[in-house]
């Protein structure tokens, strides 16, 4: 998709090498009467990571998950105007939400291993969308888990129950399960958030090193995080995105004085 | 009383209480456990499984045959319950949570499964024997499977209840239709839940006198015909235990012992199994 002129108002003026893979243009969303989403105009390009920031309560969360229209398992919450993937507008009837899924992936809060075993974990998502033999699934496994820098610490208890892993070693399956149906748009809803400081630094590292092949959009928290690891950032407060820029740009010179009392500690 | 003597002493209190509650409660259950080992124990022999009930007076006698149409008739009621129950609570935790036929059908489902059993007996008694002409197996299996529908329905509806949303919006998020996320994530993640209430029901049906007595009534002899009358343990307790015969309180002691080690053991297998399994 190409690059959209909007973006001037986003503050990127060196678009090369960038590639919108998801734009939201007048984006409205709704949890029944309440207003949560305000017009956000936003684009999200293709293999880098954008991080959304911003206080508790502020739209970050909800936003992510209207990218894989995660909302629609919910009959109260509706969403308005355009969320474009690679151009076709994912609002409009009869998207097969099962094939937009394939395609946009996402890791939780919280790690959510499914009562099964480890290879099994990974076999369900893939079995979903693709038949392969058992070799190709074997091998599919593999690259996942070597993917998601788990290979190591399970190939040899492939068949444990994932339930038995640890918290971090968890949420990293959960990303290898996310890969492994080869997702183009991988959202990642504070991956973090519930690891300790050594597993929340392996799960960076690895977002960094996903990035080669997925766009991957992440809600956090923690603004170091988002300096670490993202290359644009968007900030959001009350359900509104005032601002959103390369990284660098938005934690050194801010244009928003609300992005500036936010990311300096004032608010928040 | 400073403070934290003071609230000491309220933890003391506290403790106190319940544990003289637990007593309470602990003495009758283990009264009654000693009461079935010491009594039931002496009629155990080869002869209650081999030979049939017998006329009073008789030194010899079994239940061979109120033990199979016990099982015969619990397997029956558990086959036809389980998967009904387990179908109906799928529907209401994951599909109807917030509908008018959801919520109207859990509560006529808490009201059946408080309802007496007397009246499941009668039901069952117009709605089949009455018709079919006769009291048989069959319908005594109906009637029981009555009573293991609305446990079954409860628990699985609890259990599902009790999965993180997270995890089905993890399976949901990489694609899976509504189905595949029950059949594979949420169904499996609460069967030892489920299973554990599929148990609780057969412990109650084991024991169930009043729903055979209109519908399965009882057999003397041996028979494993579901179309004819067909004895069981529970009601040949509750006829044996009424006489003034003491061979035949003897059976009956024996009949509450081998129910009571029945259901203990299936609830010990089950809890095995279910350990094997997940520890795979």
């Amino acid at each position: 998709m190409k690059i959209d002129k909007d973006l001037i108002m986003h503050g990127i003026t060196d678009t090369t090498e960038l590639e919108t893979q998801i734009a939201l243009r007048n984006f409205n969303f709704y949890y029944g009467k309440y207003h949560a989403l305000r017009n956000i105009n936003l684009d999200i390009f293709k293999r880098k990571v954008t991080a959304f920031i911003g206080p508790s309560g502020c739209g970050k969360s909800t936003l992510l998950r209207t990218l894989n229209r995660m909302y629609d398992l919910y009959p109260e919450q509706r969403a308005e105007g355009q969320l474009l993937l690679d151009g076709k507008n994912l609002l409009d009837k009869g998207v097969d939400l099962n094939a937009l899924r394939a395609k946009v992936g996402m890791v939780f809060q919280k790690p959510t291993p499914f009562p099964m075993s480890i290879y099994d974990n990974i076999a369900f998502g893939v079995k979903l969308h693709e038949r392969l033999s058992r070799v190709e699934m074997d091998e599919r496994v593999e690259w996942s888990l070597r993917k998601a820098a788990l290979w190591g610490e399970v190939s040899d208890k492939l068949h444990q129950s994932g339930m038995s892993l640890s918290g971090g070693q968890q949420q990293r399956l959960c990303i290898a399960r996310g890969i492994a149906v080869k997702p183009e748009v991988l959202l990642l809803d504070e991956p973090t958030s519930a690891l300790d400081p050594i597993s929340t630094m392996r799960i960076e590292e690895l977002v960094s090193e996903l990035k080669d092949e997925f766009t991957i959009v992440i809600v956090t928290h923690n603004m170091q995080q988002a300096a670490r690891v993202s290359d644009f950032t968007a900030y959001m407060y009350l359900g509104e995105l005032i601002e959103v820029g390369r990284t660098d740009d938005i934690f050194i010179k801010p244009k928003d004085k609300r992005t500036e009392d936010y990311i300096t500690g004032r608010f928040g | 009383m400073d403070l934290h003597s003071y609230r000491r002493f309220k933890n003391r209190l506290a403790l106190t209480v319940s544990m003289l509650a637990m007593g309470f409660g602990l003495v009758w259950l283990v009264w009654i456990l000693a009461t079935t080992i010491e009594l039931g124990i002496a009629g155990i022999n080869l002869h209650l499984f081999t030979q049939m009930t017998p006329p009073p007076g008789s030194s010899e006698g079994g239940l061979a045959n109120a033990i199979y149409g016990s099982v015969m008739m619990v397997s029956i009621a558990v086959a036809i319950g389980t998967p009904v129950g387990m179908f109906a609570g799928i529907y209401l935790a994951e599909f109807g949570k917030h509908t008018w036929l959801g919520s109207t059908t859990r509560f006529v489902n808490d009201l059946l499964l408080s309802a007496p059993s007397i009246i499941v007996g009668l039901f069952i008694y117009e709605l089949v024997v009455a018709r079919m002409g006769n009291f048989s197996g069959i319908a005594g299996a109906l009637s029981l499977s009555l009573i293991v529908i609305p446990v079954v329905i409860r628990t699985t509806e609890n259990m599902l209840q009790l999965v993180p949303n997270a995890m089905r919006e993890a399976a949901f998020a990489l694609g899976a239709p509504k189905w595949v996320v029950i059949g594979r994530v949420t169904l499996k993640a609460s069967l030892a839940g489920v299973m554990t209430g599929v148990m609780l029901a057969i412990a109650r049906i084991s024991g169930e006198t009043a729903p055979l007595l209109f519908t399965a009534l009882s057999n003397q002899f041996w028979s494993a015909d579901l179309d004819k009358p067909m004895a069981s343990l529970p009601v040949t307790i509750f006829k044996f235990a009424m006489s003034p015969y003491t061979d035949w309180q003897q059976l009956a002691w024996a009949g509450v012992f081998l129910i009571t080690i029945g259901v203990l053991f299936l609830n010990i297998a089950a809890r095995f199994l279910f350990r094997a399994k997940h520890k795979q």
